[in-house]
């Protein structure tokens, strides 16, 4: 029987990631990596591209993975993990395993994104049955802080300094969630580590539907973001609450929003606190918070719209006394 | 450090989690502290941290793993506490 998703009962579980990784202090992904296997109930194998988990975790003789675990490539972990899984099910064919297995990939946006893109595509497209992983940080945060198609618009990263030239990044986000639900997969999902219960539902759900699964979760980078060490739960919860990463899921094409903010924030409340949008606060660059905040509004208002489509219909309403003509 | 030789082919880890046995405690610069009377066992510090440095013994929650602990102050941060009192607090180390 799965276990109860409450901190008392899933504290009795082991540990499936150990400390003593190599992750910065406050960094999102271990706690990422930690609620989605915490969530699992079944043996896991996982592939994990390049990228700061998979550096960190993994580092000369000291592992800190207790699952089966393959390091990858930066372009091939989707590839790596449908390898596997196909091995899994002629092995299963045979007769020579019978143990019901899940299989995961970890990687971070980078991964998944850019480089990642082209193999997991195909893997989403194959149907394999696996779980793709992207925890993103919004940069190539790793290699000091690049930026990638995940990266915020107006943001600063290395490759697009604030400057006299640009201020910041000028593009917007690419919607990797979406794309993924264009393959036609049956379950995608956008999931916080703020809201854990959310979070680990979201991967229990994914564990029981076969097929390739996607889920995108946002992991808060102290050092790439230019937060406190202390706030990457907080950032998290931030972005929910300003719809900035909205909570919703996407089976089988119908879309619901899982967690509604109470009250919709400001966006400059998610901005604010992180260096990298300093500039942004400059009466010269007022523009491009109200584009921030326009960009974001649109988002949240598709989302909704799209919800709604497939709402279940009203019950119907009692009908109108006829009128005599 | 061992040589080529004597790694296993292919560098394949066969102890799972050996992490364990690097310390990162030394990282540490502030020093989370735990008032266990404030604490109500809500164990979100446990959940949330990064370092799997809350130690958890029959669902009730334990002094810090400070062998781990990088001293983030996440914990302190989201510890909702007992009438506004937290029951995390950062200190500076050494002192």
């Amino acid at each position: 029987m799965a276990t109860p998703l409450t901190l008392k009962e899933l504290s009795r579980k082991e540990e499936l990631f150990t400390p003593g990784h190599r992750l910065c202090a406050g960094c999102g992904a271990p706690t990422v990596v930690k609620m989605v296997l915490l969530a699992t109930d079944y043996p896991v194998i996982a592939s994990n591209s390049t990228g700061c988990l998979e550096v960190s975790s993994c580092i000369s003789e000291y592992t800190a993975w207790k699952i089966p675990w393959i390091h990858s490539a930066f372009e091939n972990a989707a590839a790596t993990i449908s390898g596997v899984e196909t091995m899994y099910r002629s092995l299963k064919k045979q007769g020579k395993i019978s143990d019901e297995i899940k299989f995961v990939s970890f990687a971070g946006d980078g991964g998944t994104y850019d480089i990642g893109f082209q193999s997991l595509s195909g893997a989403m497209e194959r149907g394999h049955d696996m779980t793709y992983i992207c925890y993103d940080n919004g940069a190539y945060m790793n290699t000091g802080i690049q930026r990638s198609s995940a990266t915020p618009f107006g943001a600063d990263t290395t490759t697009c300094p604030v400057g006299s030239h640009i201020p910041g990044k000028l593009q917007q986000r690419k919607d990797m969630t979406k794309i993924i639900a264009q393959h036609g997969v049956p379950y995608v999902a956008q999931c916080s580590p703020s809201h854990w219960g959310d979070l680990m539902k979201k991967v229990r759900k994914a564990h029981e539907i076969k097929g390739p699964k996607f889920l995108n979760i946002i992991a808060p980078c102290n050092r790439g973001w230019r937060t406190q060490s202390d706030d990457a739960i907080k950032m998290a919860k931030l972005a929910v609450e300003t719809c900035y990463w909205p909570l919703f899921e996407i089976e089988n094409g119908v879309t619901k929003i899982t967690q509604r903010p109470r009250e919709k924030k400001p966006l400059i409340d998610f901005l604010k606190p992180q260096g990298r949008f300093k500039h942004m606060f400059a009466p010269e660059n007022e523009w491009m918070l109200k584009a921030a905040q326009e960009h974001v509004d649109a988002y949240w208002e598709r989302l909704e719209k799209e919800e709604a489509c497939f709402a279940p219909p009203a019950p119907a309403a009692a009908e109108a006394p006829k009128v005599a003509d | 450090m061992k040589t080529w030789k004597e790694v296993n082919p292919g560098a394949v880890i066969l102890e799972p989690g050996s992490a364990r046995k690097f310390k990162t405690g030394s990282w540490r610069a502030m020093r989370p502290k735990w008032i266990e009377e404030n604490c109500i066992h809500c164990l979100l510090c446990w959940v949330y941290c990064p370092d799997m440095s809350v130690k958890v013994k029959d669902g009730k929650r334990e002094q810090f793993d400070y062998d781990f602990c990088k001293g983030c102050g996440l914990c302190a941060l989201e510890c909702p506490g007992k009438k506004g009192q937290k029951a995390i607090v950062m200190e500076q180390e050494g002192n």
